[in-house]
């Protein structure tokens, strides 16, 4: 045929694909996350931008350095760099010092992600590497709080709601609604639950993340914390106050739900979350610490591939 | 009215791209000046050629005899004269020994042909069974698995109590199968019985997807009456098509791994099978000509055409349809599951669906590098067979086929909805396609299985 100039090409079927890419998925992720930038932003002024901005600028400066190091392909258009960047900048206190954010984002880069061999590979959550590096070394930055602008408060520094709830002093607390909207100290993305959320759930409606992670895990929050508050007799918002204070919600969302770190199996993912209420909850009500959040999701992901190999799905036409 | 919609668990939705053909009424292509006719068709043992070079046939004259039970003959899809022997390719890449007719444009059919049979419904199972493998009728969703053997009484003495046409068509760019469920329903429903007396089987199904429900609604109106058969609607899902697929969709039943529809008491035909199989019992009229879909963004009038078998691709193009552009990918069958070709000079066959012609313009053709898995587990929540595409994709990497056969590779049925949704576009079914190939072969070194090409 005259028209045909060209060897044909033959490629292995199938021979459509879906359009739906990784880079795609991590705009989405980005997108879903500005509403909660945005309340850092009208809580902690200018200030929460330009840690959200260096943490980003140091995780792609990282990825690329380390990228050209291992004579590897740069990674830095699919989008992840700057993710991990974003949400680690979203778990520290707006008052961090800058070059504290810088070395965390390159930790979470390096240690969390590209010595493992990049992406895909990692075992641990990388933003949540870097946070629970820059925990453990300079302990007082991290739990160092601001008030939010404009509010009335004029200590320096002052406990969270989840160091108060921990503390049991429920008198001092902010109102469940305060604690909802955001209008709260803590890390940037710690403050509104209801941006997060909102953020979540389109997530959840594009497909990007799986809903059953972030149900099973703030589920298992509220039941465990409800349990302990009717104990306690700490009233009934308690366990709503446990699930809008802290990192939950964004960990909830955002971090446990990281495609690479989390179970591929159905019920795998259940069990993750199941896994991640349970170690919250503990650490949170019992443990030495106020927030639970950064070491379940680093102690789930270790669980992971052992998760994955019990929780194999059943293969049509095999017994049920 | 409310109809409910079947399914099966996994799978994917793709967009099917069928408006452009999907109500076109099916064209008789120009008969070609020369006819191919491949002597294997068919899974089983070629046909040996009747015929020498200088011989005068008829239209639907046997030209190949059945070898061994396994096997149907060719006939002559137009009436002229056999200039001689060719080896063609086939869409597996395969070679193919075929009969070359030059066409006298007569369409003189052989005596004895296209005769209508007075009193069809007094011929016993027998006598339809012999019918069927004279007309050389086998699968024409693809499969072309020879229609006799699969109605023959099972050596293990078991029975079929649901027959299924399969009028799903779930692949995108295809509506043959939507055209002739619109164009000639009483054929099928014909079949069908004739299916249900030779199998000797109580019930009859005809299964349609929701993207047809003109074929549905048509289908439901001829079936009302009929206790026997049942048409239902299922959900549009890729790949509900898929003989296991639809078997689970229709009774519930799971075919078991390497096992067969007959293990669960079903057998399955394509609609166009059943429209030949009632022409063939009723007039004698063997399998000559099936409807291919003609489409692709290089034709410039996409079109279902009622073609003679062995008529070339580029014949069929060139005579009846009109192709823009640079054409960079032609695809036979469907875009999911079908055979990129590397020429034109290609005979259609009795099993060929759909003829798919690309230009370099098209969206159909961008693919992107292959870059990491990212555990999204979208393979693993649209495989229809219940498998993890990653975890095999990763072993097979490796070269670890015994980690492959343990999770189950040789299940796989090779639909593509894994590489559909993969987001780091990894081409999961090539791979487990290697994978099958070493689990399959006798000394696990790879040597090539035939029945994978």
């Amino acid at each position: 045929m005259e028209s045909i100039n060209k060897p044909l090409i033959l490629s292995c079927s199938p021979h459509l694909h879906s359009r739906y890419t990784t880079e795609k998925a991590m705009r989405d992720v980005g997108l879903a996350l500005i509403p909660a930038v945005a309340a850092a932003v009208f809580y902690f002024g200018f200030r929460a931008l330009l840690v959200i901005l260096v943490s980003i600028a140091s995780a792609m400066a990282s990825e690329y350095a380390c990228r050209r190091i291992m004579h590897r392909g740069n990674t830095l258009f699919d989008g992840s760099a700057i993710l991990t960047g974003g949400l680690l900048a979203m778990c520290l206190p707006p008052g961090i010092p800058l070059w504290a954010a810088v070395l965390g984002s390159v930790s979470a880069i390096v240690i969390g992600k590209q010595v493992f061999g990049g992406l895909g590979q990692n075992i641990f959550n990388p933003a949540h590497i870097g946070r629970a590096i820059l925990l453990a070394s300079f302990p007082v930055y991290m739990t160092t709080w601001v008030p939010t602008v404009g509010s009335s408060v004029d200590a320096v520094t002052m406990a969270t709601p989840l160091a108060l709830l921990k503390a049991g002093a429920m008198d001092q607390l902010p109102s469940l609604w305060q604690m909802f909207v955001g209008q709260i100290p803590g890390s940037l993305g710690e403050t509104s639950a209801l941006a997060l959320i909102l953020g979540g759930l389109y997530l959840i409606y594009k497909g990007h993340v799986d809903w059953r992670i972030p149900a099973s895990y703030l589920g298992t929050v509220f039941v465990l914390t409800a349990l302990f508050g009717m104990i306690k007799g700490f009233g009934m918002a308690y366990p709503f106050m446990q699930l809008c204070s802290g990192g939950l919600m964004i960990g909830a969302f955002f971090m446990a739900t990281d495609w690479v770190t989390s179970p591929i199996t159905v019920r795998g993912r259940v069990i993750f979350g199941l896994g991640l209420g349970l170690l919250t909850s503990l650490i949170r009500l019992f443990g030495g610490l106020s927030e639970g959040v950064c070491y379940s999701i680093l102690i789930m992901n270790i669980l992971t591939p052992i998760i994955d190999r019990y929780t194999k799905g059943r293969i049509f036409g095999r017994a049920k | 009215m409310n109809y409910e919609k079947r399914t099966f668990s996994g799978g994917t939705h793709i967009q099917d791209f069928k408006e452009f053909t999907n109500s076109l009424e099916t064209q008789e292509a120009k008969a070609p000046a020369k006819v191919y006719i491949p002597m294997s068709m068919h899974i089983g043992a070629p046909s040996k050629p009747l015929v020498a070079v200088g011989d005068l046939v008829k239209m639907g004259q046997k030209i190949g005899e059945s070898q061994g039970f396994v096997s149907v003959p060719a006939h002559a899809s137009v009436s002229g004269k056999v200039i001689g022997f060719k080896q063609l390719p086939v869409p597996n890449g395969r070679m193919a020994d075929c009969v070359v007719i030059e066409n006298d444009f007569k369409d003189e059919w052989l005596e004895g042909l296209i005769q209508p049979e007075q009193n069809p419904q007094a011929l016993d199972a027998k006598e339809i069974g012999a019918r069927v493998l004279e007309a050389g009728i086998v699968g024409m969703g693809g499969a072309t698995f020879p229609s006799h053997v699969k109605y023959a009484p099972s050596k293990e003495g078991k029975k079929a109590d649901h027959i299924i046409l399969n009028g799903i068509e779930c692949e995108p760019f295809l509506t043959a199968d939507h055209r002739i469920m619109l164009e000639r329903p009483e054929r099928i429903i014909a079949g069908l019985k004739y299916m249900m007396k030779l199998a000797d089987c109580p019930k009859g199904v005809i299964a349609i997807e929701e993207n047809k429900m003109d074929a549905f609604e048509l289908m439901i109106r001829l079936t009302e009456q009929d206790s026997t058969i049942e048409t239902i609607v299922c959900k549009e899902k890729y790949p509900q098509g898929s003989e296991k697929q639809l078997i689970n969709a229709v009774t519930g039943r799971e075919v078991p791994p390497g096992g067969l529809p007959m293990d669960v008491h079903v057998i399955v035909n394509n609609v166009g099978t059943a429209a030949a199989v009632a022409d063939a019992v009723e007039f004698r009229r063997p399998l000559i000509d099936r409807i291919v879909t003609l489409n692709g963004n290089g034709i410039v009038r996409p079109m279902n055409y009622r073609v003679r078998i062995g008529t070339l691709y580029k014949d069929l193009i060139e005579e009846n349809g009109e192709v823009i552009g640079d054409i960079v990918k032609v695809i036979s069958g469907g875009p999911m599951m079908g055979f990129a070709v590397y020429t034109m000079e290609i005979p259609v066959m009795k099993g060929t669906s759909g003829i798919l012609v690309f230009n370099e313009e098209s969206q159909v053709l961008k693919r992107e590098e292959e870059g990491p898995c990212v555990r999204c587990a979208r393979c693993v929540d649209a495989c229809p067979m219940g498998l993890e595409p990653t975890t095999i994709v990763k072993a097979a990497k490796r070269r670890d086929w015994a980690k492959t056969k343990a999770c189950d590779v040789t299940s796989c049925i090779e639909c593509g909805s894994c590489a559909y949704v993969c987001p780091s576009m990894i081409p999961l079914v090539h791979y487990i396609r290697l994978a099958k190939q070493y689990v399959t072969s006798k000394d696990g070194n790879g040597a090539v299985n035939p029945f994978l090409v």
